[in-house]
């Protein structure tokens, strides 16, 4: 079934929470729909679905790297140029644990602001629907209905009090 | 704590990108002079690779002179950005939100400033590649790693990219809104900067979680980074006064003290600057002036802490040191005034301006306070370096000391004027205080009546 994309625009979150609500009553899932917005609200503020992400499992996978990286650094530049030292082990660990230290802090940073990136579905390629007066504090609310429902949604979107409604076809 | 009326998005953005959709008077001039100051120090640092160091003071003994204070010095200034931006965004402050991002770019600047410095004063700079990093294979000559010079590159580098990456991801909203308002180029290039961003809830939750879970893991790389800095002294063991264990927390409150006092400076101007009077407000000036005494009283137990214990144990070399700093010397250097000077100007007169809340609130007597501090914590680095090295001792037969020459200051004063051409650059192209963090604490902010008084109040979420 052919999906078309529609944005309200509202002045105000709770008329952009009372439109989720209407949309949702009439049978439109809440993976279909989108809140955009200008800056965090809180967390439930439109009556959203809650995101689930594996943004944590990131910077474990970064920080075993990185440590794993130190290790055959450090290691392998003192095996490859040994100073041997009153009789002491070749692999000094004091000064081995900072230099991993150091990596394995550098890998789960990395590996975090990839998680970020990735969780976030970004880089997005080609916008959607979208109006720049959202960065200007309006609140957009965007549908990816069935195109049978569009007039219908459109007609919630107007009756919830958007101060604008645009479609794809406009 | 909420001082400033709740804004329209639309004056938030007016008044924040003012300094990138529109270019001051002054703008040009300035940074023409700033980048001419920066042309001088490069020809001099030209002159001097091909000439050698000997046209600075350092010689044997001193050979860790005005480039070597000046690394620390920056370095310690770099610590202002973890310091507000990851501290206080862990511990949830509200009046932190003006402040994160000119912090965090501070830190970049800063940190790439100073790792100039080490780098010319090696006088072959080439060669520096080799001695820290593992690449020269062709001559199988590896660096030592168990030197802190080797562990300090990778602390150092491993803070720039984080906070980079820090400064970056934050960055990434505030380009959706500069996308949304520019035509032409720029609004090509602010496109492809944004990635695409619309933000929805996803994107927002784990922006959120981005700033607190990069905060937790900058922070214990911020503390390393200044300890790993102060190893480079404290693991010379033939140099008395610098084998101290109590060096790496003393250099680290430091870096915050000094740090933060550049912060403030740099928020004062700003404001001036740019006219964001109803963003970086009297009371968030208020609010870090607090934050100084406490840094600043710390800082101090350390000093005081380092002076004790190199006396206390009565060693013949390290009583030396202290007579160097403290007394009056041969060689007619005032070491001991330097030092009455810097303890006076990076504690007391600082502390007791920002005692009374009038005089942390009025922004003369702030700045004036916080170039102290800096004036103050540049000299600490040097009492501490030049004089432990200047000293007599045992089976050493060649003595001098360090008159710092023309060309170490123009190179040194050179990094403020390089810093503050970085600064404005960037300010230029990027917003220095943060849209959507600024317009997340207008959402948030809301009056509450208790009895028959409204006080403000804030919804914090965990």
């Amino acid at each position: 079934m052919a999906k078309q994309a529609i944005l309200g625009l509202f002045q105000d979150a709770e008329s952009a929470a009372n439109a989720g609500d209407a949309l949702k009553s009439a049978g439109i899932a809440d993976t279909e729909y989108d809140f955009l917005t200008d800056s965090p609200y809180p967390e439930g503020a439109f009556g959203e679905r809650e995101e689930k992400h594996n943004l944590y499992l990131y910077p474990f996978i970064g920080a075993l790297l990185g440590l794993t990286s130190g290790i055959l650094i450090t290691a392998m530049t003192q095996v490859a140029y040994p100073l041997e030292t009153g009789g002491k082990p070749i692999l000094s660990l004091p000064p081995m644990a900072i230099v991993c230290y150091e990596g394995t802090m550098l890998g789960a940073i990395l590996f975090t602001v990839i998680g970020i990136v990735f969780e976030s579905r970004l880089p997005k390629m080609k916008m959607g629907l979208y109006d720049n007066r959202i960065t200007q504090g309006l609140i957009g609310l965007l549908v990816n209905a069935e195109q049978e429902k569009g007039p219908e949604v459109m007609q919630i979107l107007n009756g919830a009090g958007a101060v604008d409604v645009k479609s794809e076809d406009d | 704590m909420q001082e400033g009326k709740v804004l329209p998005a639309a004056q938030i953005n007016r008044d924040l990108l003012r300094s990138i959709l529109e270019t001051p008077r002054w703008f040009w001039p300035v940074v023409t002079l700033l980048g001419l100051i920066v042309l001088v120090a490069a020809i001099t640092i030209g002159v001097m690779i091909n000439t050698g160091l000997g046209i600075t003071g350092l010689n044997y003994k001193v050979v860790w002179g005005f480039f070597i204070t000046n690394f620390v010095f920056w370095i310690g200034i770099s610590h202002a950005g973890v310091m507000l931006s990851a501290i206080l965004r862990l511990a949830k402050a509200e009046w932190r939100r003006p402040a994160t991002r000119a912090a965090e770019v501070l830190t970049i600047f800063s940190l790439m400033t100073a790792m100039i410095m080490p780098i010319i004063h090696t006088g072959r700079p080439w060669r520096i590649l080799y001695w820290a990093f593992p690449y020269d294979f062709a001559r199988g000559v590896w660096p030592n790693i168990r030197t802190p010079l080797v562990w300090d590159p990778s602390a150092i580098l491993t803070y720039l990219t984080s906070s980079t990456m820090f400064v970056a991801i934050a960055l990434v909203p505030d380009f959706a809104v500069l996308r949304d308002r520019t035509t032409g180029w720029p609004h090509r290039i602010y496109t492809l900067l944004a990635m695409g961003w619309e933000g929805n809830p996803r994107q927002w939750k784990l922006q959120i979680i981005a700033g607190v879970l990069l905060s937790a893991l900058i922070l214990p790389v911020f503390v390393s980074v200044h300890s790993i800095v102060s190893w480079d002294f404290g693991m010379a063991v033939a140099i008395k006064s610098w084998h101290s264990t109590v060096f790496a927390p003393y250099f680290v409150v430091g870096a915050v003290h000094s740090g933060v006092s550049a912060v403030v400076f740099a928020m004062i101007l700003l404001r001036w600057a740019y006219g964001w009077q109803e963003y970086i407000r009297h009371e968030h000036i208020d609010a870090l002036g607090r934050l100084l005494i406490v840094v600043a009283t710390g800082w101090f137990y350390f000093l005081v802490m380092e002076i004790v214990f190199g006396i206390y144990g009565l060693e013949g070399d390290e009583l030396a040191v202290r007579a160097l700093q403290f007394l009056p010397t041969e060689s007619g250097v005032p070491y001991n005034i330097w030092m009455i000077v810097f303890v006076g100007i990076t504690y007391f007169l600082p502390v007791i301006l920002w005692l009374p809340r009038a005089w942390r609130r009025n922004l003369w007597i702030m700045s004036t306070a916080c170039i102290s501090v800096n004036v103050g914590m540049w000299l600490e680095r040097y009492l501490l370096f030049v004089p432990g090295q200047a000293n007599k001792q045992f089976l050493t037969f060649t003595w001098n000391d360090y008159l710092p020459q023309p060309a170490e200051a123009i190179i040194v004063g050179a990094t403020f004027a390089f810093v503050s051409m970085l600064m404005l650059l960037f300010s230029r192209v990027f917003p220095l205080v943060p849209l959507y963090d600024i317009k997340e604490g207008d959402i948030l902010k809301t009056e509450i009546k208790v009895g028959r008084r409204t006080v403000p109040a804030t919804f914090r979420e965990d």
